[in-house]
């Protein structure tokens, strides 16, 4: 750890949460992962639910997420992540309890668990970063593929007709009776990381007051596998993926529709 | 407490309770549905947390977060739904936490039917999920021992952090007889849960449950201790029965059911002249190889009696190392072998050895 000296004539105004490990990611360089990671451990840090809240890891490029985060941490099979947290919830009421998974894991391999655990109104918290891309396998087709997307499994392009339509999570969970808060949400620019932030708080603050399930999905970039330049994805992403998944609430219950207005 | 008539299905799900069960998580499927629906009505009594989850898939995964959370923690399915927890089983094993999970087999492979069965041996013995590892595996062959089973595959999954599976066939689960079920343990408060627990990581360091190792010599480490675990189950926990084998020179080997029903078997055998004994092994992994590496030096010849096509006959031959014939008798489809069926076997043991 370093230690600075803050002179009398400033005030310190950034540093690392103290939900957040001194690790070194792995994370390429572009990557949004990291900014996520930080606003979730902001969050943490702001609630003050650090020691009593587990984390759970997905299969996907944030695999190793719990040596970043500093709290309980499982890591899950691709797509279980929502039936662990399931588990660790009901054992642990108590306990806050949130997922972080990618578009693969959720959105394919893990449909059937996050659309029932949001059905039963579970109360965990979901991040889910969609990069409309297989990250750690090298830049596959997933199901948030925008169409005529290229990618190593869609060298031409995605082709509706045959790979069916990207899907929209945010929309689809958001009928779920029990899901209290959905919402969807980008880190393309500081604005879209602030509010972000919020919404990530709301979640969190949606699990608490026991008001149902909560995700926040966050459109993410992933240049590495997109063969773009930082700015350049983060651009394209702006472009495109806000026109196929528009960004904003959902679902809001009325419990949370008032835990809203009391903020 | 005092014997009363119970339902084998039923008597196993009491049981669990018994022990301090606090979640059970599982999916219906015939013939282990009644564990699912006596848990459905008793734990909720009880103030302790029963969930059916959409598939076995996610319960075992369920599990596995419960286990992680450091609650003592079931599931029970039946063949085909056991075959859909191996990856979540094979993740639990290489965690290192507790987990008790019954399989009540039916007839196979495929859909099959829901007719007793011992077809999936290998898969619970052999091979529950990818990569080495094993389950400590129970098979009662009687509902008093399958209540006990139950309450020891908690203490065992506990002791050795690891998953203990109660298997049994369709018979057992379905059959009612007179049993004793063991008093009612209390629960584990939450805040006594064990330290390596998922429980926040308040004033200590966080605690990580984690199967993935990318470094190879670190991965080898791991699977060494796994292995290093395994071999101190396979020291300390073998059990096995056996009936007439003090001047045997005839063995039959058969588990579960159909360990029963070679014990009908020895008896007539016996009545014809032939000193036939039994063998029931009751933990099928670890596998009670060194008993029968001795009785071979005993006896002329083994019959393996199985409600498969022949797979722990594979564990007796490998225990006995060819020192007597190790012959195999087996009925498929969900069968339940008779003794009637068994005798001219051990007659032709008898004059073949
Ligand atoms: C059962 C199983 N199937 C496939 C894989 C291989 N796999 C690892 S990560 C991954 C895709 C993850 O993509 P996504 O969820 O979008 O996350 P990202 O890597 O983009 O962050 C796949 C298919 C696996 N580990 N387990």
């Amino acid at each position: 750890m370093v230690t600075v000296e803050i002179p009398a004539d400033m005030e310190l105004v950034y540093k690392r949460p103290q939900s957040l490990t001194e690790t070194h990611t792995h994370y390429c360089p572009g990557c949004t992962h990291g900014i996520i990671h930080r606003l979730i451990a902001e969050v943490i840090d702001e609630l003050g639910i650090r020691e009593r809240t587990i984390g759970i890891a997905p299969v996907g490029c944030s695999v190793l997420a719990y040596y970043y985060f500093n709290m309980d941490f499982a890591e899950a099979a691709h797509g279980r992540a929502p039936a662990m947290a399931t588990g660790i919830k009901r054992v642990s009421p108590d306990r806050v309890v949130f997922t972080y998974q990618g578009d693969g894991d959720l959105a394919a391999i893990g449909t059937a668990e996050i659309i029932q655990a949001a059905n039963r109104g579970e109360l965990f918290t979901t991040i889910f970063v969609n990069n409309a891309i297989y990250g750690m396998t090298g830049g596959q087709m997933a199901p948030t593929t925008l169409p005529g997307q290229v990618t190593t499994s869609s060298p031409t392009g995605r082709d509706v007709e045959t790979a069916g339509f990207p899907m929209k999570m945010a929309e689809l969970l958001a009928v779920l009776p029990g899901a209290a808060y959905v919402t969807r949400q980008a880190v393309f620019d500081p604005r879209g990381i602030h509010r972000t932030r919020a919404a990530i708080k709301l979640a969190f603050q949606t699990q608490l007051a026991e008001l149902g399930f909560s995700l926040v999905e966050v459109l993410s970039t992933c240049n590495t596998n997109w063969h773009m330049g930082v700015v350049e994805a983060l651009e394209w992403a702006k472009k495109h993926m806000v026109a196929y998944y528009p960004l904003g609430d959902t679902k809001v219950s009325d419990g949370v529709r008032a835990l809203m207005e009391t903020r | 407490m005092a014997k009363e008539l119970l339902e084998g299905n039923a008597a196993i799900a009491e049981a669990a309770i018994r022990a301090g069960l606090e979640a059970y998580f599982g999916y219906p499927i015939t013939p282990q549905t009644e564990v699912l629906e006596h848990l459905a009505r008793r734990l909720p009594e009880e103030g302790r947390v029963f969930l059916q989850a959409e598939s076995e898939v996610a319960s075992i995964n369920m599990v596995y977060g419960a286990a992680c959370a450091g609650a003592r923690v079931m599931t029970s399915s039946s063949s085909p739904g056991i075959s859909l927890m191996q990856e979540g089983l094979s993740y639990i094993a290489c965690s290192e936490v507790p987990a008790v999970v019954i399989n009540i087999m039916r007839g196979g492979p495929g859909l099959g039917n829901v007719a007793p069965s011992q077809g999936d041996y290998f898969q619970a013995v052999k091979m529950a999920g990818h990569g080495d590892f094993h389950p400590i595996v129970l098979a009662p062959g009687n509902i008093q021992e399958a209540i006990d089973l139950v309450v020891l595959a908690f203490d065992l999954a506990e002791k050795y952090r690891t998953i203990a599976m109660v298997v049994a066939d369709g018979s057992l689960g379905q059959m009612m007889e007179p049993a004793e079920l063991p008093p009612m343990r209390p629960v584990r408060p939450p805040a006594e849960r064990p330290p390596w627990a998922l429980t926040g990581a308040r004033g200590r360091q966080p605690n990580i449950i984690t199967s993935l190792y990318l470094e190879p010599e670190v991965l080898e480490e791991v699977n060494l201790r796994l292995q290093a675990k395994l071999q101190e189950i396979a020291a300390n926990e073998v059990r096995w029965k056996e009936y007439s084998s003090e001047d045997a020179d005839l063995l039959l080997v058969a588990f579960g059911t159909v360990g029963r029903v070679c014990q009908t078997a020895v008896r007539e055998a016996r009545r014809q002249g032939l000193k036939v004994g039994l063998l029931r092994p009751i933990t099928l992994w670890p596998f009670p190889s060194a008993r029968l590496a001795e009785l071979a030096g005993q006896v002329r010849g083994m019959l393996v009696v199985e409600m498969n096509a022949g797979q722990m006959v594979e564990d007796v031959r490998l225990a006995v190392e060819g020192r007597c014939p190790v012959r195999f008798y087996g009925r498929l489809g969900g069968i339940i072998p008779l003794p009637d069926e068994i005798l001219p076997e051990l007659e032709r043991l008898d004059k073949e050895c």
